[in-house]
Formats: C-alpha cells, sequence, structure tokens
C-alpha cells in the first residue's frame, strides 16, 4: 500500500522498503525472475516446434523459397521479408537501450542536471514513452507483416510453417503488447505524480520483463528470418 | 539507515529502494548507449551475413549466426538485465531455467532427426 511519505521525495515509508525476507531480496524481484525462467522453456517449446516442422511443409508459400501452386498455377515468391524484419529489430534493440535509460533516469532522479543533454537524459518520462512508442513501432510491423502474408496466402492453418511460425511470434507479439501495456501504465504514474529513486524496484521489474522480450526476438530473428 | 552499519547491497536486496549504493555498480547511460551501438554492429553483420552469398552458403553461416544471436542475448542480459551486477540468487533462476530450454531445443532436434538432416547424415 502506498502511502504519503513513499510519495515525497526523501522520505522513506517503512512499509515499502523495509520489509524483510528470508532470503534478504525483494520477493518482487525474485518473482520476475523465476517467471522470466519459466518463460524461456516456453519460448524453448515454441522454437522448438518451428525448428522441428522447418522444411517439412506440403504445401508453400514457403519461408525462403518461391513456389507455384500445381492445381492453380499460381506463383507465390518466397514470403519472408528480410529488409522490414531488420527494421523491426533493430527498433526492438533500441527499445531496449531507452528502457535502460528510463531505468536510469528513474534511479538517479535526484542527481542534479545542467544542460540539455543532460536533463534529457535525466528524464524518466522521455525515455518510457519512448520505449512505448518503440514497442508500439514493432507491432506495427508485424500487424504489417501478418496482413502481408495472408494476402499471399499464408495462414495459420495453411501449412506446418505457417502455424509454428504464426504461433512463436504470435506469442512473442503478445508479450510485446503486454509490455507496451505496462510501460503506459508506469508513464501515466509518472505523469502523474513522477517516478523517483523508490519507485527504481518497479520500474527494475518492468525493465527486466521488456529486456527479455528483447533476447527472445534476439533469438527468433535468426533462428527465423537469417537462417534458411 | 545508519552510516556506520551500512553495507553496499546488492540491488533487490532489503537496502532502502532509494538507497543509490545499490545502483552504484550499474554501467553509467554512456555505457548503455556503446552498448546499444555494439549490439547494432551485431546485427548489421547478421544482416549483412544473410545477404553475401559466398557467406550465406558457407558452412559456417550457421555457426556464425548462432554464435553472433549468442553474443547478443549475453550481452543483454549481462548489461542491460544487470545479471552481471545482480545477487547470484538471479543468475541462478535464469540460467537454470535457460539450461533446461536449451537442452530440450537440441534434444528435440536430434530426436526429429533437424540436425542429423543439415549435416547430411539423414535426408
Amino acid at each position: 500500500m502506498a502511502s504519503t511519505a513513499a510519495t515525497v521525495p526523501g522520505l522513506v515509508d517503512p512499509h515499502v522498503s523495509h520489509h524483510h525476507t528470508s532470503t534478504g531480496l525483494d520477493n518482487r524481484k525474485i518473482a520476475i525472475w523465476a517467471f522470466i525462467g519459466s518463460e524461456c522453456m516456453l519460448f524453448a517449446c515454441l522454437i522448438s516446434t518451428y525448428l522441428i516442422y522447418k522444411g517439412r511443409s506440403l504445401v508453400g508459400p514457403y519461408p525462403h523459397e518461391a513456389w507455384t501452386n500445381p492445381q492453380t498455377g499460381v506463383s507465390y515468391p518466397a514470403i519472408l521479408d528480410i529488409p522490414i524484419t531488420s527494421a523491426s529489430t533493430f527498433v526492438l534493440l533500441m527499445s531496449s537501450l531507452a528502457m535502460v535509460l528510463a531505468h536510469n533516469a528513474v534511479v538517479e532522479k535526484r542527481m542534479p542536471r545542467q544542460g540539455t543533454l543532460q536533463r534529457m537524459i535525466g528524464s524518466s518520462k522521455l525515455w518510457l514513452g519512448l520505449t512505448a512508442f518503440l514497442g508500439l513501432i514493432f507491432l506495427g510491423f508485424q500487424a504489417y507483416e501478418f496482413t502481408a502474408f495472408v494476402h499471399e496466402g499464408l495462414t495459420i492453418r495453411t501449412n506446418l510453417f505457417g502455424s509454428s511460425f504464426f504461433t512463436l511470434t504470435g506469442f512473442h507479439g503478445a508479450h510485446v503488447t503486454v509490455g507496451v501495456l505496462w510501460l503506459g501504465t508506469l508513464l501515466a504514474i509518472d505523469m502523474k505524480r513522477g517516478l523517483g529513486p523508490d519507485d527504481a524496484l518497479n520500474v527494475d521489474l518492468a525493465a527486466l520483463y521488456w529486456h527479455f522480450v528483447d533476447v527472445v526476438w534476439i533469438v527468433i530473428f535468426p533462428l527465423v528470418y537469417l537462417i534458411t | 539507515m545508519d552510516s556506520k552499519t551500512h553495507q553496499p547491497l546488492a540491488p533487490g536486496t532489503d537496502a532502502p529502494a532509494h538507497d543509490e549504493h545499490a545502483h552504484a555498480d550499474h554501467p553509467t547511460w554512456q555505457k548503455y548507449v556503446v552498448i546499444g551501438v555494439i549490439l547494432t554492429i551485431i546485427t548489421v553483420i547478421e544482416v549483412s551475413a544473410y545477404y553475401i552469398p559466398a557467406w550465406e552458403t558457407s558452412r559456417i553461416y550457421v555457426p556464425s549466426m548462432l554464435t553472433l544471436s549468442a553474443a547478443k542475448f549475453i550481452i543483454v542480459v549481462m548489461f542491460y538485465m544487470h545479471l552481471k551486477y545482480d545477487h547470484k540468487l538471479f543468475r541462478a533462476l535464469f540460467t537454470g531455467p535457460l539450461i533446461i530450454a536449451i537442452v530440450t531445443i537440441i534434444a528435440l532436434l536430434f530426436l526429429f532427426g533437424q540436425i542429423a538432416i543439415r549435416l547430411g547424415l539423414l535426408t
């Protein structure tokens, strides 16, 4: 429960800051790492499924090779769009940089800052907003990609590639969506009362989740898009 | 906190949330930007490799892609997720399931013959 003391810089809420645990570690941080560990195994299963089914589709469209439907004579090009996905990968990487700068800004909120650059670096609103915005751009790229695939004849029911691809990248996209919502709530709190060092752990938890979403994409991008 | 009894604590411990000593070992924002540049360079190398036929068709292509991806993964986890500076319990909570996940992927790929097919042992 938040108290007045927690919202006033310089005062420490004894209920928030001094709860002791048997490990000496904050339970919320242990929980987020345990959650991230379990998410590793979830994505390992999804990635395994994709790799096992890779190259075993009986009909196209295929990810890296062109295909002509023998019944209709319609030709389909290789369906993956590497330039677009490379751009979205860069966007997600930069969102991780913005997130770590947001966390840094919250932790060092009380540090005096002079000059435009220093004030920018110290603005948690700027970095939280930028992280959420870049997350939304990534989701926009994914929505464009999924729509283009459906228009080109690849749905989740078309073949093994479509099923495993949409499941894997769709799960990742859902995680990005949750991350954007989480960042949105933090940004709203920052706008309302300002985030300070007392909130560092709350921002750290969101940052850990966001970076995890990024590292999952770091694995998915070469395995799905670049390795033929 | 009594300054005479103060001991530096790892982030995520029961130190007061505003205790900046807990953040003292973390990189500066300049270092975070440098890490971002390194991650971008690695990504550019990955994508470039895809468009270089001599590299893309060579035997080192897949190992090099996996190595570059692993490098990016480790950099983000160690520096952006602060695992390099955090308590060893957090490291255990992450690396334990990660090892299980990696072993699961490799075991399933062996089981379904994907690795054997890529190595040319099966058709």
